[in-house]
């Protein structure tokens, strides 16, 4: 099995990071190239770009902005942000991503991911999914959350695996933001039910959280934003003590 | 200057940056003459080995590559092509390292595409000169060529397969160097200066 993966997660408005703190030695942490790049010398195993603005202008600034991504980081990252047709994926796959991550237009449009692995391979596509428990059930959500489908996170899962998603990025609506830790019960039972390596988002609080996740719930994966982001923990500290507790990352 | 053989296989971009971090002068193509006369020459490729086979085949590339005497690194697919044979649509590579390309089984627990980073073992040659004794490297890969005489290099997932290969003046790696942080990087600047 590879290492554990830890991957920071920058979201990019206007072409400039929305979240960070002042790190020592990093002149501008406003942007996303020279954050991505202290995260890639801290460890970071591979890095993830959303694009959270809202007008085609600015779709622009982001498709230049990962071409100079490109130009500078060495280790994979993932981008997303609206990526609703083939051509917007091929936009960033010719600017220099590794990856795109797709969500909501994958629940309009299922045949959308077909596409998109069919002519990049799967490797390219990661799509991302959240979901909230409603009577007892996991349910997807589409646009942040706000609205509820009917479909069901494991079969919705496993479909996607079949249309040929490389990688999934699971949230639960229910644990995002509230820095409380993940449903590790949930994210077990989702990486047994589909082959593909999983990806743990939101809910991140502490070092444990992390653990927990990446043991007792079997993801492949931990992205996470405000705790690097606030700079409580450096991404080479936290790799240090998931080897403390026997967990496989990649340390120097 | 190097060579970055152009058939069509997958986007170079990554590639293109890691050699531009390097200062490297490089160039996309298919032509034969400038293949021939590069300094070094890269074989990418990211996607399915027969489809690749094919396209080589196309632009006359696999006799343009046997007779080249200056350093080849193959990358990926770009590799598993450089091997005898392939079990990905059942495809007759090129024949230049001494082994038979398989698909990582699937058993129980263990994830095909074998997609992210491991270590590599049993170093043996310039292409890891000052490189750590078991570094991490990204890799993303179904396909695997097995253990062989040609070995350079180690990794497991779980079972053992080459993770690179030498033949005379021949490299592969199954590995992504332009995406392997400082690792990679030091792979590509030693390739460059075989």
């Amino acid at each position: 099995m590879p290492a554990k993966r830890i991957i920071p997660c920058l979201d990019v408005k206007n072409g400039r990071t929305v979240k960070g703190i002042n790190f020592e030695g990093l002149s501008d942490v406003g942007d996303p190239v020279e954050l991505g790049a202290r995260y890639a010398a801290e460890g970071a195993d591979e890095l993830v770009y959303l694009d959270i603005s809202a007008s085609k202008e600015d779709r622009s600034t982001f498709t230049d902005l990962v071409k100079r991504i490109s130009e500078r980081i060495n280790i994979p990252f993932t981008v997303g942000g609206g990526i609703s047709s083939v051509e917007d994926a091929s936009r960033l796959l010719d600017a220099g991503a590794d990856k795109i991550t797709v969500n909501s237009a994958a629940v309009a449009n299922p045949q959308l991911i077909t596409e998109i692995a069919a002519r990049y391979g799967r490797q390219f596509v990661v799509v991302a999914i959240d979901a909230k428990r409603v009577d007892g059930m996991w349910r997807v959500t589409t646009h942040g959350g706000s609205r509820l489908t009917d479909l069901d996170l494991f079969s919705w899962a496993k479909e996607v695996e079949k249309r040929g998603a490389g990688e999934i990025m699971f949230t639960s609506m229910d644990h995002d933001g509230t820095r409380n830790g993940y449903p590790c019960d949930t994210f077990a039972q989702l990486c047994r039910t589909v082959s593909i390596p999983v990806i743990a988002s939101g809910g991140a609080g502490s070092v444990e959280d992390i653990a927990e996740v990446l043991k007792s719930g079997e993801a492949d994966a931990a992205l996470a934003a405000s705790i690097f982001h606030y700079g409580e923990i450096t991404i080479s500290e936290l790799k240090k003590k998931l080897l403390d507790k026997g967990i496989e990352v990649r340390c120097y | 200057m190097v060579a970055v053989i152009d058939y069509n296989m997958g986007n170079i971009c990554s590639l293109g940056n890691a050699l531009g971090r390097l200062g490297a002068e490089w160039v996309l193509t298919s032509d034969h003459t400038q293949i021939s006369r590069a300094n070094h020459v890269i074989l990418p490729g990211v996607g399915n080995a027969s489809e690749a086979m094919v396209n080589l085949k196309r632009l006359g590339l696999p006799e343009v590559i046997w007779k080249i005497r200056r350093p080849v690194l193959g990358i990926c697919v770009g590799m598993q092509v450089m091997c005898r044979h392939s079990e990905e649509g059942n495809a007759e590579c090129m024949g230049i390292f001494d082994a038979k390309v398989k698909r990582f089984s699937e058993m129980q627990g263990i994830k095909v595409p074998h997609m992210g980073w491991s270590r590599i073992s049993n170093l043996e040659s310039n292409l890891f000169k000052g490189v750590e004794k078991n570094p991490y490297v990204y890799f993303v890969h179904s396909y695997y060529a097995p253990l062989c005489p040609d070995t350079i290099a180690t990794s497991h997932h779980p079972e053992m397969f080459s993770a690179a290969l030498k033949y005379e003046n021949f490299y592969g790696v199954q590995f992504h160097p332009e995406k392997s942080g400082e690792v990679g990087e030091r792979i590509i600047a030693n390739f460059l200066s075989l």
